[in-house]
């Protein structure tokens, strides 16, 4: 017998997994509940609403984020879905996953680092490079490609790498 | 045919909400006139991000101002529909970008206020406003980070570096002390819990410069005198040719959308 509270929660479910499955459009080997962007899927009736968090208070890939997961839940046959973008609590990269981290490794990113380093005004950081390892590295940039990233350098192996910063 | 100005109801709520919404959109544009003509390529993306970073924060306290007026206001027309004598940003992020170090001056002298002042609002007992400042601290805070090894590296740099600098300060000191300043209708939110009383901010902030401007073999000025009125429209004859860059496709196109 399938009660209605089952069926609710394998829809929510199936509309949590489509809206997990879109990617940043700048970082693509990561997903948005990758990054911890995805915050709650729930079901008002028949239709869904998504809340999502943005990262940076000016990041342009927000409004791309928030029309493909309505792409993503119209396909998935959920009808007229809702993006709400919620501020509280703060975005933190604390909440990257784990295997999130590892992607961005793999990916050529070095992932952040924990928060807790983040008020140092001009504290030493020690970023490994996601090429060789090393953590003979240095800052190139405080500001990178897009407001998540810093450049670096590697001094071990030469190559220079993006840094995703710890926010 | 010129495109009407729109009218906005200032309650202290609103009118606080769009001073800060003010500092960060005007703050962020003048950055942004750097695109594609800073020193270094670094720099170029580092001043750009800041501006994006701000331009951010302006949208949520418009939308939040336009929120709590409760008109047909929204954040496109706040920014694009209101003139100068309506703009309440403080004198000191309109002023030009100079060279470098005037820049980088600006950009210290706040974003060292910033970053107490979004950290101190983590406290306010008005939830969106708090929740913007959870955002907006960690952003300040990397933006001190960025201005103040300027400064010191500036400061500390060569002999003409040091001069520029040095005036760049002296020149934008006068503006510092808007910041701290608090009318009628802003002490009424203090008392309610909405907002932080912005003076029990100024030792810390000036601790900040000095560690900083100390390292740089800076100095600060002692001259206290203090010019004021971008809190109530009173500006500096900058903004208007700002403003005529920043709005100039919604006053020739009204309407205009992407």
């Amino acid at each position: 017998m399938v009660t209605v509270l089952d069926r609710d929660t394998e829809l929510r479910q199936r509309a949590w997994n489509a809206a997990a499955s879109v990617v940043d459009p700048e970082i693509p080997v990561l997903t948005i509940a990758d990054l911890g962007v995805l915050r709650d899927v729930v079901l008002l009736g028949d239709q869904v609403e998504v809340a999502i968090t943005p990262t940076y208070s000016g990041c342009p890939a927000m409004n791309m984020i928030a029309l493909e997961i309505e792409i993503a839940l119209e396909r998935a046959g959920f009808h007229r879905p809702k993006v709400r973008t919620v501020l509280s609590p703060a975005w933190t990269t604390d909440w990257m996953s784990e295997e999130g981290r590892q992607k961005l490794r793999a990916y050529g990113i070095a992932p952040p680092q924990a928060a807790s380093s983040r008020r140092a005004l001009f504290g030493a950081q020690a970023v490994a490079c996601p090429q060789c390892g090393s953590e003979n590295t240095e800052l190139l940039s405080e500001f990178g490609s897009t407001s998540c990233k810093a450049l670096w350098r590697c001094k071990s192996c030469r190559e220079p790498f993006d840094y995703f910063k710890c926010h | 045919m010129p495109v009407a100005n729109i009218q906005v109801s200032e309650t202290p709520l609103v009118l606080y909400t769009l001073r800060r919404a003010d500092d960060a959109l005007i703050l962020g544009h003048r950055l942004s006139e750097w695109c594609g003509h800073a020193p270094m390529l670094e720099e170029d993306m580092a001043l750009s991000n800041i501006a994006l970073d701000l331009l951010g924060q302006a949208r949520e306290l418009y939308t939040y101002a336009a929120r709590v007026e409760g008109k047909d206001n929204d954040e496109d027309k706040f920014a694009y529909l209101r003139d100068v004598r309506q703009y309440r940003n403080l004198l000191l992020v309109e002023q030009p970008n100079g060279d470098f170090a005037q820049t980088l001056v600006r950009q210290f002298f706040y974003s060292a206020f910033a970053d107490l002042y979004w950290r101190a609002m983590m406290t306010s007992c008005d939830t969106t406003l708090a929740a913007i400042a959870a955002k907006s601290e960690k952003e300040s805070a990397y933006h001190l980070r960025h201005s103040s090894e300027w400064i010191i590296r500036l400061g500390d740099g060569t002999e003409e570096s040091h001069a520029r600098t040095q005036g760049a300060i002296d020149h934008l000191w006068a503006f510092t002390g808007e910041m701290f300043a608090v009318d009628d209708g802003e002490r009424g939110l203090i008392d309610a819990g909405i907002a932080i009383d912005p003076a029990t901010l100024r030792d810390r902030w000036l601790k900040t410069l000095s560690r900083v401007v100390s390292e740089a073999t800076l100095t600060l000025p002692q001259n206290n005198w203090m010019q004021q009125g971008g809190r109530v429209g009173r500006h500096s004859e900058h903004l208007g040719h700002l403003l005529s860059e920043l709005q100039s496709m919604q006053r020739t196109f009204p309407g205009l959308t992407w």
